[in-house]
Order: structure tokens, then sequence, then C-alpha cells
């Protein structure tokens, strides 16, 4: 069985790798770049917890084949932060206690990001329309939709849309 | 037992080769656009190795072009990036819904319409959709392309007309004439995330009295496939969707739905919400044909 050969570009920067043909995203995430931030939940594309970015496009990564990445951009939730400087997204999280067990958290920065950076001022029903794929079975919901909605507006935070 | 291959030609002739090649030796291969089912089957249902041959890079397949009296979408363009598009969204605002209720914000990122026809889920949400905007598949094999009606693509369960060696390159569907417009309404258990129970599409035609002239009706989720409801049509045409007019469509839904009972509802439920939906989908596009919508 011949591996493929992978280069793509993953929060940035030029990544290398090898890969099964039938080898998702998310595995070669964890297990091949040692970036374990991004969590594995169902697998089968239901809770949102392996949520990435692609070409600036938000995807679960259980659902896409780490070949299908060849030439393009991956973003995950290790590229959010500022070194020790966490993105506002993360910062409000913190704030609004909007995270108990945290393994549902990477997958909803990066949805929440993605949302804010394409509409910086969503309403409440487009913020959970929007996060309707990401599960949480901790904080009941209420406090994440609050933080997002104290992030609403705020569009001088989200300028770099990819 | 064979082994996994992936392969992601840039070219339709190297794609059909690939096609062609397996075919030939009855290896089995498996065509990807999104992924977002093939994904699933391959962890759930069937993980027996197959080669994967990803069309997305094949220009062909992400066009999507609003030439002369036809709009040609693409097989692997993105729901996300066709429900973004604003022209598509004035054209056929039924099917865009379509496109819209599948799965989340992720799913939408990487589903696509190519997909979701191709997988020929009887709740596939765009199929109905499809049918009541006259589209064709455009079908690609080594002799060319060949082109067909939707409604005849879709043959059961899970299946579609596709030969060996061949695959869907796009779907090309008639621009509205004046005064025409589309609805699509499914029923799910929840407001988000779920599998549509009962579906309905409707496109109508007015002329300037308001009066339908020309319909398409089609039920989803009620029957193996999605299915054609020429009695709902009889009832729409020639009036102005009055109560009536509106009753006999939802009656002429409901008796030709056949569906299952199961988790998401019972037979009997499916039967009568699939009328419901009918009528309101037919509402809803009556409006917007008169530009009220």
């Amino acid at each position: 069985m011949s591996k493929i050969h992978v280069v793509t570009r993953v929060n940035d920067e030029k990544v290398e790798f090898l890969c099964e043909p039938q080898e998702t995203l998310l595995d070669v995430l964890r297990n091949k770049l040692n970036l374990t931030g991004t969590k594995e939940g169902c697998a089968t594309g239901d809770c949102g917890a392996c949520s990435v970015t692609l070409d600036g496009r938000l995807v679960c990564s259980c659902l896409t084949l780490a070949a299908e990445t060849k030439g393009k951009s991956v973003g995950t939730i290790e590229g959010v932060a500022d070194g020790d400087t966490l993105h506002p997204v993360q910062q409000k999280l913190l704030e609004h206690a909007a995270l108990q067990c945290g393994v549902c958290t990477p997958g909803y920065v990066i949805a929440i990001k993605a949302l804010l950076e394409k509409n910086p001022d969503p309403s409440e029903s487009e913020i959970r329309y929007w996060l309707a794929g990401n599960l949480c079975r901790c904080t009941g919901y209420d406090k994440i939709i609050t933080a997002v909605q104290d992030l609403a507006g705020q569009s001088d935070k989200f300028k770099e849309v990819v | 037992m064979g082994s996994f291959a992936y392969t992601a030609p840039k070219k339709l002739e190297q794609a059909l080769a690939v096609l062609n090649k397996h075919a030939a030796e009855g290896n089995r291969i498996q065509v990807l656009a999104g992924g977002t089912d093939l994904l699933v089957q391959l962890k759930s249902i069937d993980s027996e190795p197959r080669t994967i041959l990803d069309i997305k890079k094949i220009a062909e397949t992400s066009q999507l072009t609003f030439d002369g009296d036809h709009v040609f979408i693409g097989s692997t363009i993105s729901c996300a990036v066709l429900y973004e598009n604003a022209e598509l969204k004035e054209m056929f605002p039924g099917l865009t819904e379509s496109i819209d209720l599948i799965g989340s914000t992720q799913i939408q990122g990487k589903a696509t319409l190519g997909g979701n026809l191709c997988n020929a889920s009887p709740a596939g949400d765009t199929i109905s959709a499809l049918f009541v905007n006259g589209a064709t598949c455009v079908i690609a094999n080594e002799s060319g392309l060949r082109e067909m009606p939707v409604d005849e693509f879709v043959v059961g369960v899970g299946r579609n007309a596709l030969q060996p060696g061949e695959l869907l390159l796009g779907l090309k569907l008639p621009k509205p004439a004046a005064n025409t417009s589309d609805a699509y309404l499914r029923f799910i258990p929840r407001t988000e995330m779920d599998i549509a129970v009962a579906g309905a599409a409707v496109s109508v035609s007015l002329d300037d009295n308001g009066v339908c002239v020309a319909a398409r009706v089609a039920i989803g989720a009620v029957a193996t496939t999605a299915l054609n409801v020429p009695a709902a049509v009889e009832a729409l045409v020639g009036s102005a969707l009055d109560a009536s007019a509106l009753q006999k469509a939802a009656e002429a839904s409901s008796a030709a739905s056949s569906p299952i009972s199961d988790k998401r509802g019972t037979e009997e439920f499916r039967r009568k919400i699939v009328g419901v939906l009918t009528k309101r989908a037919a509402t809803t596009a009556y409006a917007r044909a008169k530009g009220e919508g």
C-alpha cells in the first residue's frame, strides 16, 4: 500500500506528511503532526469537536481526507492564540465560563471565529443556527451563546478574514 | 482483498480513464466530492478497500455559470458556496433553501449538490427541489457527455443511474420564466441538524392575473425516491392557489406517498404531513412568483 505525500499549509506554516489514502485530516493532525488541540468526538460529522478551516471554510476534519488538503490551507485551534495572548473568542469563553470539560471548546473557538469573520454582528438566532453543528454536553449552551453575543458588533477584532 | 488508493486528477479524461480501468478490471472505485456521506459510510457501514477518485480538481465540476437560458452548477461546489451566491438564490430560492438545510455549517462547507443527488437518499433535501426546477444531469463518460432528467437519475434507495465509467459533471437548470418561483419545505422533529421526515418542493408559473399556468410538485422522504406528483400539479394549474386548489394538491401529495414508519415518524403522520408541506410550499412559491415573497 503506497502512502501519499502531502504538502499543505497548517496555521500558515508549510507542512509535509505521508498518509494512507483513507486517513482523515483529523487523524493526521493528531497522530502525525502532534496537533492534538483538535478533538475527535463522534467521528461522523455530527458534533463539531474536530472543526477546522480548510481554505477559510469551516469543515469537520473527521470528514476530510488528509490527502484532500494537498496545496490547501488548514486552520486549527493551535493557530488561534497569539503566543500567550488569547484570541478574543478564547478570552470571552473564559470570561463567561462557557466551558467545563473542554473537549468541545477547540471546535467552538474555530466555529465562532469563522462566524464572526463572516458576520461580525450576528443575531442570537444566527449564532444558534451557525453553531448547531457543535455539541456541548456540559454547559447547556447558554453561556456559549452569551459569550458570542458579547463579541458581536466588535468588527475591529475580526478583520483578518481568510 | 485489495488496498486503498486515492487519486485526484485535474483533467476529466484522466478521471474517466481511471474509472474505466477499474470497471474493466472489476476493481472497486468510488467518486469523492464533499465526502460528508462517503467518509461516514467508509467508517461505519462499509470499510472495504477501494480507490477513492476525488473529482474536485476537475475544473468543470466547480463551475457555476449563468450563460444563455441555463444555469450550470458543477457537481462538487460546496453547499456553503452555492447558498452564498445571490444570483442563484434570486433565481431558485426554493432550491437554495433545500441546499441550506443539509447538515451543519461544517457539513455545508464540504457537502455538495452533486453528492446529495448521487447519494440518492430518499430524504435528500435537494432532490425534490431539483425535480421541480426541471434539472438535467450532465454525465461524463468516455464517449462524451450525456444528459438525463434528474427524475430519471434517482432510481432507488442510494441508487442512481450512473453506469460504470461515468461521473456526474454537474446539473443544468433552465432559467425560470417570468412570474415563476419555487419553494422547499421539510419537517424534522427539531429545528436543525436532522433528516427530513417528509419534504415538499413546489414551483409555480403565473400569468399577469395571478393564475397558475404551470407548476411542478415533488415530494421527498415518503417513498424510495423523490416523486413527482402530477395530480397535485393538475390541482394547482388554472387556479389562483385558492384554498380548494391547495387542499386538492395536499391530498394528491398524501395519496402519492408510500412512506415507512420509523423512529422519526409513522407512516400515517408522514402521509398527512407531506400534504401540509405541499400546501405551504405552494403558498410560498406563489407569493414569490407574484414578487411578494
